[in-house]
């Protein structure tokens, strides 16, 4: 019997499980307690078998208001395929402007999963766009 | 030259979660409203925390804090608030007259109820006096996030964390993810600051050593940093002499406490409580300056904005019934105090009115436990009690005191049993 303590990061509580499993770890033979709601469950089992995160970073904009617009993975991706991920995000320029959820990436780090913007970047239209302090 | 002030119902100042929510709130009861924000775009500090995990109380899903801060403009503008971006409230009165600058002009606006929602700022190096030279590459963690998040500029390759905050767990991750080296963590206190969950994906998910126990004794370098010299600390937090060792590194990040930012209050005649550094509240959110409300990290630090957004609303809502109602009925009702007992760190409010129906009072334990009761007493008597499976100092707890004949004692407790 494997045991394990894990602090599930789904939301901000934290819980801490206690899992456990005889062989291998899968679906039918891992035993979750310590979980306050159902995705706890989900969060061990994943989190034994195939560990899954969102990747959060900003890309660069040309022609924004901001230099960069902040941009996330649709969905949790593999934990391993991270920096690979990172990696290829820094290579994508996207024109301003971008809007909440515009796709940037489709198949990020071949997970098939895309990247979407977070934040609105509007198109800067000339430096006397904003006042001179 | 005097310039003659406008009118309005409601100004809020601050237009971060807890500003942008009590905007929305006070315009949604009927009021006139006027938020006003220093930065050129709203969302406060949300828009530099580009990773997730907000929203899930506010929404019921999983938003980064731009999304989020998004959401909460949306709110405000179809409510029809009136926003004044770039503009800084340079003074406010116990009149609830703010002076008001913004590039090349100048503006009075008068008030029937005024939100406080400016929110707080980092401790800095100058507050921790660590000894040593003042080398380049010492950043408080939300400069840093600021400079990588929103502005592209690399602050360093290795680098230590002073403080387990969860902005500053949250900077670990986000500088290993832009291939930095994360040396370390190092936290005074034997338990960590921040969340438990972020401790886990910030840093265990990278092998990040975190030290508990133990600070920052030296910083060292000349044009840029080199190292610090880290040291384990006793009880009574001092360093214990033979345990120092050096971390080299170029970069040391700071995340070692939020204070609320009352300059503006403390000006107005708003009475601040040392246990929070915010404004002492009754049960509406009102400080004791009459018409002057206060709520998010300007009243006390939240670990969760989604917190902060809720505290907002309710805060707008009260200033909303002032503006429009509360005038005619004269200032503030009679108050019960509440303060903070046994085991209990700070409670806010820290009054509610007598007669009142139902109390929320959201306070924070000393230390961490487990298995601990939270309770209300009124003149002895328990009004409410709630078990705490994990009582943690980083985790805010809520509590709601329900009186069905109104609230009728001098006094409530909130206590550790």
């Amino acid at each position: 019997m494997t045991r394990k303590k894990l602090t599930c990061i789904l939301c901000p509580n934290g819980c801490e499980l206690e899992v456990s499993h005889s062989g291998e770890p899968t679906p039918e033979t891992i035993v979750v307690e310590g979980h306050t709601c159902p995705r706890g469950i989900d969060y061990a089992i994943e989190e034994l078998t195939a560990p899954k995160r969102t990747l959060t970073t900003s890309i660069l904009v040309s022609g924004g208001t901001q230099p960069q617009a902040s941009v996330k993975t649709a969905c949790p991706i593999p934990r391993e395929a991270l920096f690979a991920a990172r990696g290829e995000l820094r290579r994508v320029v996207v024109d301003a402007p971008v809007a909440i959820g515009e796709v940037v990436a489709t198949d990020i780090a071949g997970t098939g999963v895309d990247v979407v913007v977070t934040r609105a970047v509007g198109r800067r239209l000339n430096d006397t766009s904003r006042p001179e302090r | 030259m005097t310039l003659r002030a406008r009118e309005t119902d409601v100004a809020v100042i601050g237009g971060g979660p807890a500003g942008l929510a009590a905007a929305a709130a006070a315009a949604d009861a009927g009021a006139r409203v006027v938020l006003i924000d220093r930065n050129p775009h709203l969302g406060g500090i949300l828009n530099q925390c580009i990773h997730d995990g907000f929203g899930l109380h506010a929404f019921g899903e999983v938003l980064t804090g731009p999304e989020f801060a998004a959401r909460y403009v949306d709110r405000a503008r179809e409510a029809g608030v009136e926003v004044h971006s770039d503009t800084l409230v340079a003074e406010l009165t116990p009149e609830r007259e703010l002076v008001c600058t913004s590039p090349g002009s100048r503006s009075r606006l008068r008030a029937s109820s005024v939100v406080l929602a400016m929110g707080c700022r980092e401790r800095t190096r100058g507050m921790l006096r660590i000894p040593g030279p003042r080398p380049a590459g010492v950043y408080t963690a939300g400069t840093a996030q600021w400079l990588t998040n929103m502005e592209n500029i690399r602050v360093g390759r290795r680098v230590v964390i002073l403080g387990s905050g969860d902005i500053g767990l949250i900077m670990a991750r986000r500088l290993t993810w832009e291939g930095a080296e994360v040396a370390a963590v190092v936290e005074l206190l034997p338990y960590p600051s921040g969340l438990p969950r972020n401790i886990t994906q910030c840093l265990e998910d990278y092998g990040i050593p975190l030290h508990l126990g133990h600070s920052v004794t030296c910083i060292r370098g000349r044009d840029r940093l080199d190292g610090v010299t880290v040291s384990r600390f006793g009880e009574d937090r001092r360093p214990i002499p033979g345990t120092a060792f050096d971390i080299p590194c170029d970069t040391l990040l700071l995340s070692v406490g939020l204070i609320p930012e009352n300059e503006l209050s403390r000006r107005a005649g708003v009475q601040l409580d040392t246990s929070t550094s915010g404004a002492f509240v009754d049960d509406r959110y009102m400080t004791n300056v009459p018409g002057v409300f206060s709520c998010g990290n300007v009243l006390h630090i939240h670990d969760l904005a989604d917190w902060a957004a809720e505290e907002g609303e309710r805060a707008g809502r009260a200033a909303a019934s002032h503006a429009l109602e509360g005038l005619a009925t004269g200032g503030r009702s009679t108050l019960a105090t509440i303060t903070a007992g046994e085991g209990i760190r700070y409670v806010v409010p820290q009054a509610a009115s007598k007669g009142a129906k139902e109390v929320l009072i959201s306070f924070r334990v000393g230390a961490p436990d487990q298995d601990r009761t939270a309770e209300v007493l009124a003149d002895g008597r328990a009004l409410a009690s709630e078990t705490l499976r994990r009582a943690h100092p980083a985790e805010m707890v809520q509590m709601t005191v329900r009186c069905a004949d109104g609230l009728n004692v001098d006094r409530l407790e909130v206590r550790l049993q």
